[in-house]
Parts: C-alpha cells; structure tokens; sequence
C-alpha cells in the first residue's frame, strides 16, 4: 500500500466503533477492513446481500454464490444474515446503517461529493453509492487530497457530476481531517508533519481552523 | 396449472421482439444461465433489459448484447463489459442508470402494485433531472416509478412443484424481485421437490409468483473476482 493511502486508512479506521453496522465502498475504504482492531466488534454490510462479512475465503474454499458489492469470493461471520437487494437497500435508505466509508473524486466545502462519472470517459454507473450517500447515518469520505495532476480535490464546487448535495459528514485525507458543519468546512486535525499552512495552500475549498487544533499550533 | 417444464426453449418461446424482461443477478452471481442461452438461441430482438447489470462480454446478458439482442439496458452498474461500451458509443444501445437501491425497489414496488415512491437518493444529482419533487418533513425528495415486466427470469436455488423458491446465500439478490415484478416469471433453479417438502417457513418467494419452473443442470457460476486469504 502506498504512503498516503496507508495514512488515509490507518485514520479511517477510527471512525468505527464497537457494535456499528458499516458499509465500506470499493477501492480504499474495503482496505480499512483488515485494520479494525479485534475488540472491535462490527457488523459489516455488503449492499448485495450479506450483513456479517468476514475476510476472503482460503484457497478452494471460494463459493461462487457468496460474494461482496465488489464481485469478490469472501466469507460470513457468525451472527451474519443473507437478504434481497430491496431489503439490503431498506438497511441503507431507512437510516439503519451507523456509517459508510467510501472513496471520493472531489468533495466540496459544502460536502457535496463526486465519486461515479467522469464526462468523456465510459460510463460504468452509480451502483449504490447514491443510495449509500443519503441514506446511511454517517458518511466519511476517504481521498487523496490532491490529483495526479496536483490540483486539489477539495473544490470550492464540484466540477464532476454529483453523487449526493450537502452529504458529507466528514472527510480524511492523507493531509488533514475535515468535518462539514452548518457553519461550513472546518479543519479539525492535521496528519503527522503536516501544517496548517500546508493544507491551506493544498485545498481549494474555503475552511474554518477548528479552535482546539489552533491551539495545539 | 402445471408450472414445471423440462425445455428451456418452450419456456422462453412466447417472450416476443420488444418484450421488457426482468432478469435476476448480481454480477455473475445467481444468474438465470439457461433461460439466457435459451434466449440467445431463439434470437428474440429489440428486448428491454431491466438488471443490475449486463454480464460480462461472453457470459450471462453479455450474451444477448453481443446478439445484438438488446434495444435498452435499465442498469445501475455496467462497467465490466466492452461490448456494452462499444454499442452504447455508437448509439445502438439506449441506457437508463438508476442507482442500485432505487432498482431494486423499483422492481419491488412495480410487482406490489405501487406505481411510484419517493426517495431521497438521486437529488441534487442528473438523476434527478426531469422528475417531480416534493418535501416531507422539510427534507426534498423525487417520485421514481416501480417496473413491471412482461416476463421475469430469476435464479433460485430450490423450487417445490408450486413454485415456492429458495435462494443459497448472496445469489438471492434481485432475483425475489425479479420474480415479482414479472408478468411471467420463469425460474431456474437447482433442484425441484415436491410441494410439502419445503418448510413453509423458509421460503424465500412464495409460488404466487413464478409461472414457470425449470431444472438447469451443471450450472457454470462463473466467478468475477476470485479473490483467497491466508489459511
């Protein structure tokens, strides 16, 4: 894994607390699974079906009627339950879910996120992920903080099409930590030698500093 | 009437050119294999698909789209097929993406005789674009409409000879509302057993909703990512 995905994921998994229900998208937040530590007990969902996934099977023990929302052979944990697709959405839209971690494109100050569609590239479709956005209790976005091309991803608007408006509860990169509040973005910690300084100059979005972290400067 | 047929050419030969078909499936997972090919062999044009997704370029509704079998894909995710792309860029292939929550009740509310629902999901977003909104409790909402299909294929693992379905693990997925959402619903499944010999309390779709029942044998379940641990 690289550097800055690690640092992304090590955080990421604090967010999960004991007895949650929680939802992790494909790509980085699916990495954030083989950190949470063993006390730590979770329900993980898999949006097509499952509440209770456990880790990949061992080689020759793949079923191929037992895969996650990212076509993956895997496992159950005890205490785990199969459902339909509509039932599996009920848990997501009807608020049951504690929390969703999942990647981002951009997200703007005002938590707005983009994470499905690129114009003039192929679409491939939203999946769950709008269903996830607006439904599930709490949405931590995980990203890079800037593109390939060193541009941030944290824009003041989103220029990719929109997932969901306004639903971002928090956001962690590899830099720094935000929150989204009525009062607007607001910066609450920074990553190991990393400076206030640094991440104002790295992100587009206008932000507060929150007031504990001034302090810590 | 009797429910159980042993031909999956018979079953599948009155579903006409221009039929809207409700097909089962995640992926590769719990996929109606033998009512496809059926269908690929019969040749049957114009279809509009509703499924989460399009198979693979040769397997599953790969099949049908590499047939030139399908007008329109009604889809949430259809990222792992080259002949999708190459058909839909040159605009032989009508797409319409509806997030996946939104699909799935879509089916549900069309085979309970809902019309439409309305959901938060899609606002704010070019899924929104065109639709009626309206607030509940301060918070804004969009009217989506539920799907009926003239005929439903769908995967289960067991049926009794009434047509009571059970499904093995996470190959259930959209295949209960595939089944409900069809006018005609053909399920494929593993095994058949008498009526009785399921427990009433383990079924999954009550034969209510299927019409149609058929053995394939040697399913491939082919898997997408096969993916192993540490013992």
């Amino acid at each position: 894994m690289k550097d800055t995905r690690l640092t992304i994921v090590k955080r990421a998994v604090q967010e999960i607390k004991d007895g949650m229900n929680v939802n992790l998208g494909i790509g980085m937040p699916t990495l954030v699974a083989n950190e949470i530590p063993e006390h730590i007990n979770v329900l993980l969902q898999s949006e097509n079906g499952l509440l209770g996934m456990g880790p990949y099977p061992i080689n020759g023990e793949e079923d191929p009627d037992l895969i996650n929302a990212g076509k993956e052979t895997i496992t159950t944990v005890p205490g785990s339950s199969f459902f339909d697709s509509a039932e599996s959405f009920a848990m997501i839209r009807g608020g049951h879910i504690d929390l969703a971690i999942l990647g981002g494109m951009e997200v703007s100050q005002k938590g707005d996120l983009a994470n499905w569609m690129i114009p003039g590239k192929m679409i491939k479709g939203m999946g769950g992920a709008m269903d996830l956005v607006n439904g599930a209790k709490r949405i931590v976005i995980v990203m890079e903080h800037i593109n390939k091309h060193g541009e941030s991803k944290i824009k003041k608007e989103c220029t990719l099409p929109l997932t969901g408006q306004s639903v971002v509860h928090r956001l962690i990169t590899d830099l720094a930590v935000f929150d989204f509040t009525p009062d607007g973005m607001v910066l609450i910690e920074i990553m190991d030698s990393v400076t206030i300084e640094e991440v104002k100059e790295k992100t587009e979005a206008a932000f507060h500093v929150s007031a504990e972290l001034l302090k810590l400067e | 009437m009797e429910k159980v047929m042993t031909s999956f050419q018979k079953a599948v030969s009155d579903i006409q050119d221009g039929t809207t078909l409700i097909v089962g499936g995640f992926g590769l997972c719990g996929i109606p294999e033998f009512s496809i090919q059926a269908l690929r062999e019969q040749g049957t044009k114009n279809l509009t698909v509703v499924s989460n997704n399009c198979g693979v370029d040769d397997w599953g509704l790969g099949l049908l789209l590499a047939n030139r079998q399908i007008k329109k894909m009604i889809s949430s995710y259809v990222g792992e097929n080259k002949i999708f792309e190459q058909q839909y860029l040159s605009g032989e292939l009508e797409v319409e993406l509806t997030p996946q929550g939104t699909l799935a009740e879509r089916m549900r509310a069309g085979g309970a005789g809902i019309p439409g629902f309305y959901t938060a999901t899609g606002i704010g977003t070019s899924v929104a674009d065109g639709k009626e909104m309206k607030e509940f409790d301060g918070k804004t909402y969009l009217l989506e409409r539920g799907i009926i299909g003239d005929f439903a294929l769908v995967k289960a693992w067991k049926a009794d000879t009434l047509g009571n379905l059970v499904y093995r693990k996470t190959s259930r997925n959209f295949n209960p509302l595939a089944a409900m959402a069809g006018k005609i619903t053909i399920a494929e499944v593993e095994e058949i057993v008498e009526a009785g010999e399921l427990d009433p309390d383990v079924i999954h779709t009550p034969g209510i909703f299927v019409q149609r029942i058929l053995v394939g044998t040697n399913y491939q379940k082919r898997i997408e990512r096969r993916t192993v641990g540490q013992a």
